[in-house]
């Protein structure tokens, strides 16, 4: 009964905050007021309800015999197998494989269209989830790489020529550029200052090619760049879209393979024992500098290398799809799905890129949603819903099988 | 010559001298403890000769058994450990989302190369290291006894079993001096005296001297060959334990601030 | 010359208002440590509260200075309630979490609050009523500094003045330095760290309502972007000035002020964000530790 109370207090107090904002609508031509009470039921019916619910589960929680503390400790039986019994997991992997490649055949032009821009947010997804999920920077100006791969395939198409193949390695390595260009001077700070730092250079890129109409062509964007080409074939707008489909899958399973390598590598360890404790793996033997800056060149890499196939596949791109809301969206992806999780990351990018779209009503919450699920993420479920497992190792007298 | 040299270290915090003109040595395959009160700059001292620190005057030199002398004052952490120091922390300062045997394989960090593509590829280079790591630190682990949890995430171990820990992956660095910051704080005496235990066989098994700052009485008078002591940042007596306990200076800084109390 | 005095002027007003908003960054990092990333959006929040009262106040045929104390009034007490619920919901829980933690749930609350009050009202910009006074003595300087200038400028200094009284010689002002230097000891001693916590949010989110409610009448528009890209600048102008550092970021927000007025003035507005973030970053990186703070050294 006190549970409820205070879930009504709780109720009573969010009506009260979200009175002016909710349930006012000033016309500041017209001079009218609107007055839209039911908005301000809901808010109090549904942070009633949310209050309690939160309140019981609390109780419920404590009520239990003692567990430990975080998250995968005490790991599910069936994760425990999802992840560690090759029988399990073997199988599964082949057929979301399967699905993926069969996928097009069984949808039509438009949806493979999105699902192409959502594979592009996966690769994007798993680049911040080097920097921000491994190696524990948290960068706020991630899409600013992204643009940067856009923009290099746009002018290189334009002022040399140059096709989408000689473009996307050189958006790749354009990317790592900027990232180590932007990295060197401010690794040495501390992580909450990288993070307004990232933020700064997100937004002075935006800026800059906004107001560069000479060099960039400014806040008009640039039009007509080539789809990725075939050995020189004529393909039609549909054959391209399947072919960018296909090319979209392949880097994504190679951004898989790679960070899926790196994670249980030398320094992929190192990545994440700098996000653990800084001065501990400094004092290992760990070259912090190095090791932060490959992070994060190799984290911008994916986001130049897969910012050409995104000019490929929009042919037009424009200042606008680089803004904060993209580094936020790439970002709650990484938190999500869990920081440094790769399937995670993979399954979160494809939620929130596919749910809004097909949603169509929530599209309009989106970001609304994003901000409110970054918080609750952080309070209830720091290591994201599917949080890292990390590798097991035999012993030396088993030789030979590992894993 | 002596495996480490310290000559009149100082270090300044602004106007406050948290060591000052603090000389002391190292000789191979000892045990040397540094004690003194709370505060004396014992953990300064560490800082400084570990690299988190640039000490503000005096050198710090090392003479590792295979390799040259070289003068380690003002090097960054990672390069000191390269050259073969080693240290815990007083405050245990583990990788807390790894798993045990994971911290363990850190510290082979600086002592196996793969780059960014090999580790990509994997090729049978970088296997064989890879192989070669994992079979250490298991060999390391189980040196302290901790073999059976080495699938553990570091923060779920017993205080005692993280300050192994700690021991374990400072030595995956192949060190030549092994520096412990107070590596018996917090544990109950059946864990000192198995320290004690463990310390020492290391020092026989893998070869190498030890500095340690201790509280423990007995365990340092137990464990070293020599001790120095410091007080307001200053060295004020070294020698056996022997000639330690019945110093006078020592009696009335050290000892004697525990019969006030 | 009378140009360059201008921008100045210009400089100085938009600088105290960095000012104002650089201080519940500052404290509020002086004592947790955290980036409230979110602290612009209560700027923006106490903002448009004015706006919605003021308009229903005239409506309802109120006049003159009795509309912009009440909007003022009820917008700071607002203001001060979301801080509160804002550290009450998303830092709160989070204490003892890794430092990465607070601050994406910081990022988090900052798009949320953005887009509520984006799909609560209006995505577009509204026309914010001229609420400060004109004074007639200001006439002969008016076309250096105009009397909503004079307002700012006047309005930031006393607030500046009564804040750093507060800190100095007040009991929650001692609470608030010894939770500062050290939380675990400040609790030991019987300070509830929690309230302490909590009243340097509302304190903050005071300051930045009356930031909201002045440059709300400044600008004459108001959306619900204007507070991240204020928020980011007051931290720029708290970061510069040593964050942490109360004199430091009144002392940061009047030089950003400065620095992007004389640069939009003598080379391109549309570099004036460009500007901000390039001083960010150098005084980062030259001077991580700001104009006056004090040099932090990390525990080992």
């Amino acid at each position: 009964m006190r549970l409820v109370g205070r879930s009504l207090l709780v109720g009573l107090w969010f009506m009260f905050l979200t009175l002016p904002l909710l349930a006012v609508r000033v016309n500041t031509i017209t001079e009218t007021v609107e007055w839209r009470w039911l908005n301000l039921v809901w808010v109090g019916l549904g942070t009633f309800i949310l209050s309690l619910a939160l309140a019981l589960w609390r109780q419920r929680s404590e009520s239990q015999p003692q567990r430990d503390d975080g998250e995968g400790d005490i790991t599910p039986r069936w994760r425990e197998r999802l992840f560690h019994d090759q029988t399990v997991y073997r199988p599964l992997l082949i057929m979301a494989l399967l699905a993926t490649l069969l996928l097009p055949w069984l949808v039509d032009i438009y949806q493979i269209n999105i699902l192409v821009l959502a594979l592009i947010f996966v690769v994007l997804g798993l680049g911040l989830n080097i920097i921000v999920g491994l190696a524990g920077l948290l960068d706020l100006g991630y899409i600013a790489f992204f643009a940067v791969g856009a923009y290099t395939y746009a002018l290189l198409n334009i002022n040399l020529d140059l096709g989408f193949w000689a473009a996307l390695p050189l958006g790749g390595l354009a990317g790592a550029f900027f990232g180590l260009l932007i990295g060197f001077p401010v690794l040495r700070l501390r992580g909450d200052y990288l993070a307004i730092v990232t933020l700064g250079f997100g937004s002075i890129v935006k800026i800059v090619i906004e107001n560069e109409d000479e060099l960039f062509y400014g806040a008009m964007g640039i039009a007509d760049i080539p789809r990725p080409g075939l050995l020189g074939l004529d393909l039609s707008l549909d054959q391209s879209t399947l072919y960018t489909y296909y090319l979209v899958v392949a880097l994504a399973l190679l951004a898989i393979f790679v960070t899926n390598r790196l994670k249980d590598s030398r320094l992929g360890r190192a990545w994440i024992a700098l996000r653990e404790d800084e001065i501990a793996a400094v004092a290992m033997g760990i070259d912090m500098a190095k090791c932060k800056l490959s992070a994060y060149a190799f984290g911008a890499f994916w986001a130049g290398l897969v910012g050409v196939l995104f000019a490929a596949r929009n042919t037009f791109i424009h200042p606008n799809s680089f803004t904060f809301a993209e580094s936020a969206l790439v970002l709650s992806m990484v938190v999500l799905g869990g920081m440094g999780s790769i399937v995670g990351v993979t399954l979160a990018a494809l939620i929130l890129v596919l749910l809004p779209e097909y949603l169509q009503g929530l599209a309009e919450y989106r970001m609304l949603v994003f901000g409110g699920v970054m918080v609750a993420m952080m309070v209830f479920r720091p290591h994201g819903l599917i949080s890292p497992s990390r590798r097991r190792y035999t012993r030396p007298q088993a030789q030979g099988e590992e894993g | 010559m002596a495996l480490l040299q310290v000559e009149n270290l100082c270090m300044d915090f602004g106007g406050l001298r948290a060591v000052d003109q603090v000389s002391l040595s190292v000789e191979d395959g000892e045990i040397v403890a540094l004690i003194g009160p709370n505060g004396a700059g014992k953990t300064t001292f560490f800082n400084c000769v570990t690299g988190h620190y640039a000490p503000t005057g005096g050198e710090i030199v090392i003479s590792p058994p295979q390799g040259e002398r070289a003068r380690i004052d003002g090097l960054k952490p990672n390069r000191v450990t390269a050259l073969g120091l080693a240290r815990t922390f007083q405050n245990i300062r583990l990788f807390p989302a790894m798993t045990v045997l994971e911290n363990v394989m850190i510290g082979r960090h600086c002592r196996t190369r793969t780059s960014l593509l090999g580790a990509i590829l994997r090729g049978p280079g970088t296997r064989r290291q890879e192989r070669e790591t994992i079979d250490t630190s298991y060999r390391l682990l189980e040196k302290v006894g901790l073999l059976d949890v080495a699938d553990e995430f570091a923060r779920n171990l017993s205080y005692g079993g993280q300050r192994r820990l700690e021991i374990a992956r400072a030595l995956a660095t192949d060190p030549f001096l092994l520096l412990l910051d107070e590596p018996a704080a917090g544990m109950n005496p059946q864990e000192t005296r198995e320290l004690d235990e463990l310390i020492v066989r290391i020092r026989d098994e893998e070869g190498l001297a030890i500095l340690l700052i201790e509280h423990d009485m007995p365990l340092v008078m137990n464990l070293s060959d020599r001790i120095y002591v410091m007080e307001y940042g200053c060295k004020i007596a070294e020698g056996t334990p022997q000639q330690i306990r019945s110093n006078p200076r020592v009696i009335k800084a050290y000892l004697g601030e525990q019969d006030d109390a | 010359m009378d140009y360059f005095l201008e921008l100045c002027l210009g400089g100085l007003t938009r600088g105290s208002i960095y000012a104002l908003i650089a201080l519940g960054y500052t404290m509020v990092y002086g004592i947790i440590q955290l980036i409230n990333f979110a602290h612009g959006e209560i700027y923006m929040i106490a903002a448009f509260i004015a706006l919605i009262v003021s308009a229903i106040l005239t409506i309802n045929g109120f006049t003159g200075v009795s509309i912009l104390i009440i909007a003022a009034v009820i917008a700071i007490l607002y203001a001060a309630a979301y801080g509160y619920t804002l550290e009450r919901v998303a830092y709160r829980p989070l204490r003892n979490a890794p430092r990465l933690s607070p601050l994406i749930s910081a990022i988090g609350m900052s798009l949320f609050l953005q887009n509520y009050v984006l799909l609560a009202q209006t995505p577009d910009f509204l026309p914010f009523p001229e609420l400060l006074p004109e004074f007639e003595f200001m006439d002969p300087v008016a076309h250096l500094i105009g009397s909503a200038e004079l307002v700012i400028l006047v309005v930031t200094t006393v607030t500046m003045l009564g804040l750093t009284f507060l800190i100095r010689s007040t009991r929650l002002g001692k609470a608030m330095r010894a939770t500062q230097q050290d939380m675990t000891m400040a609790r030991l001693v019987g300070i509830n760290v929690d309230r302490v916590i909590s009243l340097t949010f509302v304190l903050g989110s005071v300051l930045a309502a009356i930031g909201g409610v002045l440059v709300g009448s400044y600008m004459g528009q108001i959306n619900f972007f204007i507070g991240f890209m204020a928020g980011v600048k007051a931290f720029t102008a708290a970061v510069l000035g040593g964050i942490g550092s109360i004199p430091g970021a009144v002392l940061g927000g009047v030089v950003l002020g400065l620095t992007e007025a004389l640069a939009a003035g003598y080379i391109s507005s549309a570099y004036e964000d460009v500007f901000a973030f390039g001083v960010l970053i150098l005084i980062l990186v030259l001077r991580p530790n700001g104009l006056l703070g004090r040099t932090v050294r990390t525990k080992v």
